[in-house]
């Protein structure tokens, strides 16, 4: 074996084992790393209990009220399987929008209510022009009517 | 092909080479970077969503992948350097460097302009953000470990080292948004499937990529020069390079 053939062999080896090393403690930090939670998270126990944490999800259309005050908001956060209402006071991302994305950091309360003190929006990796979003909500309306047709006639 | 490498490889042989070839991608870094950014800033439509303000996706992405590509060619000068101890690799380890480093700080800059119009903060502590400032680190640990070292074959060895560790994190500021909810977006070009993104905005970023790219390569290039004429400064090739007989020189 010659010195360059070694030194090849040890930094492969060396690499291999640090790859290894490193993919361990990320998977073991998991629950460090995840930015937020899901509602289902929160349900099955996986969120931290009696601290502050950081809940995601999609905006669930026709939840956002407003309170009397104009700053106080409640909606609720969904991943479509669980639901979590969220009271939050201050001013809301430009982007926070029902039916998009949104990461909220607080408190659990004891009546399964989570009291925000941050409200993040957090967008899709989609980029179209409005004209072409248009086409693709026109498109999902027309298919939601068409299954409620079949519905209907069944 | 082995011969030819082996010959280009020689600083000597490599200076002149390197000089012809700047202009060229100097010229295409120009013209590239003007295309793109008529298309991004002229053409490409506003965003459903953003608005004008996804715009600056158009340096964000291409400053973001070429800080991880960067670092990637610096650790495979790194490692062919240390195998083969060539005296090449450490001078474009060395050459590359700030350019990456430069990508890097531009890319969180830009992702920080970005995020707080649309997300509403300028920095969070997720994933994908975390694991780009631990490489803009790396970029500026290497930097600094090699100009500690005097003996710059030292500082190559040290500094090659640095950069073997540290390419784990390339893979992880990749994936990050894939392996971990993350307040950052998944990716909308990969190799795999179609962008999910209008063609019109996709070429945009695509030229602008091309232009660091040919940006980078000449940067890089310009820089190796430099570091060629300094380290090899007594060797015979300079002196006739520069026109200086050791006799001649003052000082």
């Amino acid at each position: 074996m010659k010195a360059r053939h070694q030194r090849i062999a040890l930094m492969v080896g060396g690499l291999a084992v640090l790859g290894i090393i490193i993919a361990l403690v990320l998977n073991a930090l998991t629950s460090n790393i995840v930015f937020f939670f899901s509602p289902t998270d929160v349900v099955e126990g996986k969120a931290p209990q009696g601290r502050a944490f950081r809940i995601g999800g999609m905006v669930k259309e026709g939840s956002l009220q407003r309170g009397a005050d104009g700053i106080t908001v409640h909606f609720v956060v969904t991943d479509t399987e669980h639901d979590m209402p969220v009271t939050y006071k201050g001013i809301l991302p430009d982007l926070f929008r029902e039916g998009k994305g949104v990461v909220a950091q607080g408190k659990l309360g004891e009546d399964s209510l989570f009291v925000a003190n941050e409200v993040l929006a957090k967008h899709d990796e989609n980029y179209m022009p409005p004209e072409a979003a248009k086409a693709v909500d026109e498109a999902h309306a027309r298919a939601a009517r068409n299954r409620t047709a079949e519905t209907l006639q069944q | 092909m082995n011969e030819i490498l082996f010959k280009f490889a020689a600083p000597q042989r490599f200076y002149p080479l390197a000089g012809r070839m700047i202009p060229f991608f100097a010229v295409l870094a120009v013209l590239f970077g003007a295309a793109g950014l008529w298309l991004g800033l002229a053409v490409a439509p506003i965003d459903a969503q953003q608005g004008e303000g996804y715009r600056i996706i158009f340096v964000h992405v291409p400053a973001a992948w070429m800080s991880m590509f960067i670092y990637l060619v610096m650790a495979f000068w790194a490692g062919i350097g240390l195998a083969f101890n060539t005296r090449l690799s450490g001078m474009m380890t060395t050459a590359l460097a700030p350019t990456g480093a430069l990508f890097a700080f531009l890319s969180l800059w830009t992702g920080a302009l970005w995020g707080k119009p649309m997300w509403g903060a300028w920095w969070v502590w997720d994933a994908r953000l975390t694991s780009s400032l631990i490489l803009l680190f790396l970029y500026i640990g290497f930097i600094a470990l090699q100009a500690a070292i005097d003996d710059p074959r030292r500082a190559d060895k040290a500094g090659a080292v640095l950069l073997l560790v540290g390419v784990i994190n390339v893979p992880i500021i990749y994936f990050s948004v894939q392996w971990w909810n993350t307040l950052h977006q998944t990716g909308s070009v990969s190799l795999t499937k179609s962008p999910t993104m209008a063609a019109v905005m996709f070429w945009g970023m695509l030229l602008m990529a091309l232009a660091f790219w040919m940006y980078s390569i000449a940067m890089a290039l310009m820089r190796a020069r430099c570091i060629m004429l300094e380290r090899e400064r007594h060797t015979e090739w300079v002196k006739n390079l520069l026109g200086t007989t050791p006799h001649a020189t003052r000082g």
